[in-house]
């Protein structure tokens, strides 16, 4: 019944000339996406990979097993010194993240391009 | 002359977690109906969503033999959603989830339902069924909320 949680990693450069590693979701975001989030952040080489987005343009759902998963992921970035921000969640996710404190360790930004500059 | 009946509709899930999406489409189709702004309606899934993964999860324990009933009335400003389940009802009350506690490993990251539940709409209460299952929660949404 929960779509598929869909994950891919891009490379990319900041306009800084800095490494950036995206995150890219695609479906739900719930209690069964453990792998797509979790596991695709941790398949990061934590030397290199130290700025992280989270792209959530093509997520449509989010529960709070979801958020869960998101908070692990930005405990496990904590601990590697690997700073994180997040583009593309709706107005009501935006609003979401921003009452669960989530914005006091991860940045949103509207979209890829405002992100990429904040880094 | 009689007063209007209520419209009343119900829709019973299956105790999968996913199926809280059927419950969703269906507060959402109702709450547009009413006249409800979109982003209202998107606090209102949001809420109803968690309000049926509690009872799948926490009520009904995944049990598929048990079914979740949601029931909304509509009134003429107002949306009444119950969420019911065959459990004892909620323990504790929804408290503000603390990140810095959750980013220090001191507090659970998961649990915010019960608190995006009650911070989404205008009212929400737990209400334990006195016959030790049947509990229920009842959330109202209001259609003149921050009306510009």
């Amino acid at each position: 019944m929960q779509s598929e949680t869909k994950s891919r990693i891009d490379q990319l450069t900041s306009p800084a000339g800095r490494p950036v590693a995206v995150l890219r979701f695609e479906g739900d975001i719930a209690s069964t996406s453990k792998e797509a989030v979790l596991g695709t952040f941790q398949s990061l080489p934590k030397g290199t990979a130290k700025l992280v987005l989270l792209d959530f343009t093509k997520v449509d759902y989010i529960n709070s097993s979801g958020i869960a998963l998101v908070i692990q992921l930005l405990i496990e970035a904590a601990n590697s010194g690997q700073k994180v921000a997040a583009f593309g969640l709706s107005a009501h996710f935006t609003k979401v993240f921003t009452m669960v404190g989530i914005t006091k360790y991860a940045s949103l930004f509207p979209g890829q391009a405002a992100a990429l500059a904040a880094l | 002359m009689s007063a209007p009946r209520p419209t009343t509709v119900e829709v019973r899930l299956p105790s999968r977690l996913g199926y809280e999406k059927v419950a969703m489409s269906t507060a959402s189709a109702v709450a547009k109906l009413m006249g409800f702004r979109e982003d209202r309606v998107e606090d209102l899934k949001t809420a109803v969503a968690e309000a049926c993964i509690n009872a799948i999860e926490h009520g009904n324990r995944l049990n598929e033999k048990l079914s979740v009933g949601v029931v909304l009335s509509v009134d003429v400003d107002s949306l009444e959603v119950k969420v019911i389940d065959d459990g004892k009802g909620m323990k504790g009350r929804p408290t503000k989830p603390d990140i810095d506690r959750k980013m220090h490993g001191e507090e659970d990251p998961r649990g915010m339902g019960m608190f995006l539940i009650q911070a989404l709409v205008d009212e929400a209460e737990w209400v334990a069924g006195s016959d030790g299952k049947s509990s229920y929660v009842r959330l109202v949404i209001r259609l003149d909320k921050d009306a510009a």
